[in-house]
Order: structure tokens, then C-alpha cells, then sequence
């Protein structure tokens, strides 16, 4: 077991290291610091001890399986009502450069009931290979037929690195084939590189709602290297259709009365642009006062072809559905424009939208905490510098 | 019916700040709390036991600490609280805490629907809710936002799942884990009655040696990944505020925004 040693001779109690520990273990008593059972290992006060007084023990692993078994990239490509997630062609495009680096292919993994349009996408992304399942049970995404084939199909191929989209699907999917497979699994991720020297995948993810960001490995003794990672984080690639690539194809290990699950229906959102494809987002807070001063949002939203986005005050209040809520304990997103509107800025709403290439505040408060991380702020009533923006934008794209 | 609800003590973000000098959190005065989407789980096992009968177990993998989350879950009408708490389980990732849990329940004995929170504010993985069903090998339902139907006799649930464009209704047989979503229900806050007998309540501590685990599958031990290092994100500074007449402000943002290329 791993132990956290602090050296009390050493210890001169400057409460450097109790900030940096981002779980919150380490305590001063009797002028010394003491680290308690919330430790998790991360080794973050070692680093800011300025006397070198933390010291990290880590009982080391010795390597059991043949890592250099495992080889090439993976990467799921996701498909709902016939459609691919762009996710998957995002992934595909910053696999090639992890193929790169570790010289070996970048392959995709598809399965469905017929999936010949999807292998032409992911090659003309740029997969060399596509290991593919085909199945009438696999028509619908359903974690039982599809971890059943994914399992399958990492066990005879021994993939390095299989990466995922950080959706619905793919956050429900890869949770359970790295259970089966007993790896590593590391959600959300936001960064990937290979480390120059072990050639091991570091994983970059935010935690604790984007406060802080760690940076993940899987011990050589668990392969292949597995993530999810967010949509909309890194680039479409070229598409390029006159690539060619090399299709493996295997069956399925399941018949459909071992699925445990049935999809009965499928009750399409109302909304014509959802927020998590978004590119735009216009989003309402506590400062429209009622559900109808929605219509105000909603009408900017329509002439950009943007998402209509709300703080969590407004969906508790029950002006809009929560569908529509971004923050903590609603949607993350990640459009190109975030237009907040009459919404403070708390750091639970931050977390849902932080990330947004450019954020847009219109706010009667200029200590509002919205535009402590905004792009362009205005300070005004919204009803009056909402609709004028609207206006605008019309003029401007001739709408 | 006997239910199990897994939940986790996780900081108050809310109280999170951030030192702008040295860009790290700062922790004093910041709370423990509930997960939210945890607090939904609980709502809807006791929800689904006034309409079903049966009991609540309320199971959390955490330091000493971590106890209060548990009174809490009693003052609101749990039956029965178990603690996971050890040395030997720190340092569990995703992988790891899903092994201890499942062990855990299946030592509850004779679950048939676990309830989870879609994921926890502090690590925000989701991971934890589909690595139990997968290793109690029971089906998983993630995202739900509506219990439709529970049939105990025929052994079926049929549930609504919120996914990116809209819903879904999928149904699935018995016992089953689900984990849920914020829409799903309004927690109830407890009674008077209820805080009293909770804080009176003795909540035993399950450590490595009560539960039949394998010492190779939990804790550090068990996870196979490790984090490396944790730093602060980039600061995203406050940009420019557009000041003046609204005449002049409002164009000049359309222009700014029109130069992005991101509006087509």
C-alpha cells in the first residue's frame, strides 16, 4: 500500500501544502502538518513542500502481462438514427497523431445492423482499419450486445488505446467494457499526449466541476489504455474519400434473448438545435423573472441557429425544462459562442460552460461573476440589449 | 423490494474558491456535503418503496467522515446505513470503488434495484453506477429521468432515459441498476423526528475484513490508473467589457462576433 510520509523534523509548518492538496487531507496539528485518510495518492504536496518534507511511497508494481502485446489505436465510432456522433471523426483525428507518435494504425470499431456508410466515414476520417460487428441486436445502442461485442473484440486484437466519446452512449458504454475487461477507464478527457519516454497515453481531465485538472496514466500491467473523452474538445480532421482501409469483420458472441434490456421508444426532444451539438448557445438566467421573458431568448437563439440554454434558478423555478439547464448538475457544453443573459455566473453554472471558445455576458450587475470569465460583457438591462442584438444580427445575415 | 442506494460525501463546490495568486483551491470553510444527483437516488428509493413496500439500504464508501452523508439519508426515512470505510480502500479509482460497492451489496444481499446518481460533482466520471451493475452482472440504466413501471411479480422495469436529443423508454428485467438524473424528483427535507433518530442512530463500519473481498481488487491496489498530477486550468480572465452607448456597444459585439467566423 501506498503511504504518504511527513517528515516532523523537517516540518516547519508553513501550511504551503494544505491548499494544494485538492481532497482536502492534509491538516495542521501541533505546528506540523498531518495528512489524514482522504489522501489519494497524487503526490501534489509533494511538489509544493518547500522543504521537502512530503515524501510520496508507492509500492511498485511489477509487470505481469506483455504490454508489447497490445498495439494501435482505437476508436469507437458512435452512430444514433443513423447518424455518427462527430465525436468519433473528432477522436479519429487526434488518434491519428497518438498512432503517430507510437507508430502503429489508427482503427475504428463499429457495430450496428448495417454499418457500410459508417466504415466509408471512418476511413475517409482517417481509420486504416475497421473492426466491425455486425447484428440485427445491435441495431439500437444497448450496453449488454454491444459490450459483448467490444469485449470480443479488444480480447483477440489487443488494442493499446481505445478512446470514446465522453456522451451518453459512450459514457455508458465504456464504463462497462472496462469493468469486463478490469482497465483502466479515465472519463472526460480533455488532453491527450503520449509520454515521450514510456510511451504511456496521459490522459488530461478537469475535476471538481473545472477547478482543478489531473493528469491520468494506466499502470503497465492493465491494457489496453482506455478514455472517454469530451465532444467538441478537438478538431474535425479533412475528410478525405478516396482513402482506402482494411475491414476485419467478426460476429457476435450474443443472441437477443440474452439482452437483458428492450428499447420500447424513442420521444424525440422538441428542440430543433440541441444544447450538447450546439455551436451557439444563448442561455437565460434568473434575470428574466418569468418563464414567458424566455421568448426573448428564444427569438435571438432562432436567428443565430443557436440552442436555448438556462441556470439552474430558472429550471428549479420552473420556467423552462431542465433539458435546457447547463452547469453542475445539468448539461456541460462546449459551443463556439456562449451568450449568457441575465445569469450571474455561479461557480456551478461556470462548470457547465467555462470551456466555451467565446462567452458573452449581458448583465444589470458589473460585479456579476459571469464577467470575471467572459470574452465581451455588456452591462445592461437584457430586455433592452437582447432584443437590439437580435435585431442586429438580422440586419447583419440578411434574416 | 429491497433497494440499494449507493452515495457519496463530496465537497461543496459551492464554497470552492480559487486563489487568484496561486491559482490553487482554497479549502478552508468548504463543507462536506451530499452529492446532489445522490440525493435524487435516495428521493427515488424511498419514493419507489412507499409505492412498492420493501427497504432502503444506503451504502457509502468513504473516510470516518463520510458518516454524516448517512445520517442524513436516515433523517430522510433510510432503513438501513452501512459505511465502507478502510485504510486498504483509499486511493480506489473508478475501477476499484465499483468492486468494493458491488461487494458490498451483494453482502446486503438479495438487491433488486440499485440506485446511483448519474455521477459525482468532485470526480464527475459516471463510471462508478455501470461498473457495479457490470460486476453484480445485473442490466444498467443510465440518465434516467422517470421510473415508468416496476413490475415485481414479472420482474420487469420500464424507464425513461434523458439522452442528447430526447428520451428514451427502455424496459428491463429485475434486479437492475439505475442511475438518475436531477429531473427525476424533488427531495424531501427531513422531519424533526427524523434528525433526532439519526443522530441517536449507531451506524456500523464495514471495513476490508467484513466484506468478502479480494485485498488485490481494492484500494490504490486495485486501480489501474494513477494520477499522475494535478494543476490549476489556464485562467480564463475576464475579457472586455463593451462600455458606452448601447447604439455604439450592440453593433460593435455583432461585429465581433460576425469576425469570429463562427456564425453562419
Amino acid at each position: 500500500m501506498a503511504k504518504l510520509l511527513i517528515d516532523k523534523d523537517t516540518c516547519t509548518g508553513c501550511e504551503s501544502c494544505i491548499p494544494a492538496c485538492p481532497f482536502g487531507a492534509l491538516s495542521m496539528k501541533e505546528g506540523i502538518a498531518v495528512v489524514d485518510e482522504k489522501c489519494n495518492f497524487c503526490g501534489a504536496c509533494v511538489d509544493v513542500c518547500p522543504v521537502s518534507a512530503i515524501t510520496l511511497e508507492k509500492e511498485e508494481k511489477a509487470v505481469t502481462i506483455d504490454t508489447g502485446a497490445y498495439k494501435d489505436v482505437w476508436v469507437f465510432i458512435e452512430h444514433e438514427h443513423g447518424k455518427v456522433a462527430s465525436v468519433s471523426f473528432e477522436l479519429l483525428g487526434e488518434g491519428r497523431k497518438l498512432a503517430d507518435v507510437l507508430g502503429c494504425k489508427l482503427c475504428g470499431m463499429i457495430f450496428g445492423e448495417k454499418v457500410d456508410d459508417f466504415i466509408k466515414e471512418a476511413v475517409a476520417y482517417g481509420a486504416e482499419r475497421v473492426y466491425v460487428t455486425e447484428s440485427p441486436v445491435l441495431k439500437q445502442y444497448r450496453a449488454d450486445p454491444y459490450a459483448c461485442a467490444a469485449v470480443n473484440l479488444i480480447r483477440k486484437y489487443k488494442p493499446e488505446i481505445v478512446l470514446f466519446g465522453a456522451t451518453t452512449q459512450g459514457r455508458d458504454f465504456a464504463g462497462t467494457v472496462a469493468t469486463t475487461l478490469e482497465v483502466g477507464l479515465t472519463a472526460d478527457c480533455t488532453g491527450l499526449d503520449i509520454d515521450p519516454e514510456t510511451k504511456y497515453l496521459r490522459q488530461t481531465r478537469p475535476a471538481f466541476g473545472g477547478n482543478i485538472m489531473a493528469t491520468i496514466l494506466d499502470y503497465p500491467n492493465y491494457r489496453p489504455q482506455m478514455s472517454t473523452v469530451r465532444p467538441k474538445v478537438f478538431p474535425m480532421p479533412p475528410r478525405d474519400d478516396s482513402r482506402k482501409g482494411e475491414v476485419i469483420r467478426e460476429s457476435l458472441p450474443m443472441k437477443e434473448e440474452q439482452v437483458r434490456t428492450k428499447v420500447l421508444e424513442f420521444i424525440k426532444g422538441t428542440e430543433t438545435v440541441n444544447l450538447v451539438d450546439a455551436e451557439i448557445i444563448v442561455s437565460g438566467g434568473r434575470g428574466l423573472g418569468n418563464a414567458e421573458n424566455f421568448k426573448v431568448i428564444r427569438e435571438l437563439a432562432e436567428v443565430l441557429g443557436a440552442a436555448v440554454g438556462a441556470s439552474r434558478a430558472t429550471v428549479d423555478a420552473g420556467w423552462i425544462s431542465y433539458e435546457h439547464q447547463v452547469g453542475q448538475t445539468g448539461r456541460t457544453v462546449r459551443p463556439k459562442i456562449y451568450i449568457a443573459c441575465g445569469i450571474s455566473g455561479a461557480i456551478q453554472h461556470q462548470a457547465g460552460m467555462r470551456t466555451s471558445d467565446i462567452i458573452v455576458a449581458i448583465n444589470k450587475d458589473p460585479e456579476a461573476p459571469i464577467f470575471k470569465i467572459t470574452t465581451y460583457g455588456i452591462v445592461g438591462d437584457l430586455f433592452t440589449v437582447v432584443p437590439m442584438l437580435k435585431e442586429e444580427f438580422k440586419k447583419r445575415l440578411g434574416r | 423490494m429491497k433497494i440499494a442506494v449507493c452515495i457519496k460525501q463530496v465537497p461543496d463546490t459551492t464554497d470552492v474558491k480559487i486563489n487568484p495568486e496561486t491559482n490553487t483551491l482554497i479549502r478552508e470553510g468548504v463543507q462536506s456535503i451530499t452529492n446532489p444527483f445522490d440525493e435524487f437516488a435516495v428521493e427515488e428509493a424511498l419514493l419507489t418503496k412507499e409505492k412498492y413496500g420493501g427497504e432502503v439500504h444506503v451504502i457509502t464508501m468513504g473516510p470516518p467522515q463520510a458518516i454524516e452523508v448517512l445520517k442524513n439519508a436516515l433523517a430522510v426515512g433510510a432503513d438501513k446505513v452501512y459505511l465502507v470505510s478502510d485504510r486498504a480502500f483509499a486511493g480506489a479509482d473508478t475501477l476499484a470503488t465499483a468492486y468494493t460497492l458491488a461487494k458490498t451489496i451483494e453482502m446486503v444481499g438479495g438487491v433488486d434495484l440499485v440506485i446511483c446518481g448519474k455521477q459525482a460533482i468532485d470526480g464527475d466520471t459516471a463510471q462508478v453506477g455501470p461498473g457495479i451493475a457490470t460486476r453484480l452482472g445485473i442490466p444498467q440504466l443510465t440518465y434516467v429521468s422517470k421510473v415508468k413501471e416496476i413490475d415485481l411479480a414479472n420482474k420487469k422495469i420500464v424507464v425513461e432515459r434523458m439522452l442528447e436529443d430526447g428520451r428514451e423508454v427502455v424496459q428491463s428485467t429485475l434486479p437492475a441498476l439505475i442511475t438518475v438524473v436531477k429531473d427525476i424528483n424533488e427531495p424531501r427535507l427531513p422531519s424533526l423526528l427524523g434528525i433526532k433518530k439519526a443522530a441517536k442512530a449507531q451506524i456500523p463500519t464495514l471495513t476490508a475484513k467484513d466484506i468478502p473481498v479480494d485485498e488485490n481488487r481494492i484500494g490504490l491496489k486495485g486501480s489501474p490508473t494513477w494520477v499522475m498530477k494535478v494543476f490549476s486550468p489556464e485562467a480564463r480572465g475576464g475579457g472586455e467589457i463593451l462600455k458606452g452607448e448601447l447604439t455604439e456597444v450592440v453593433p460593435l459585439l455583432v461585429k465581433k462576433l460576425m469576425d469570429s467566423k463562427f456564425i453562419k
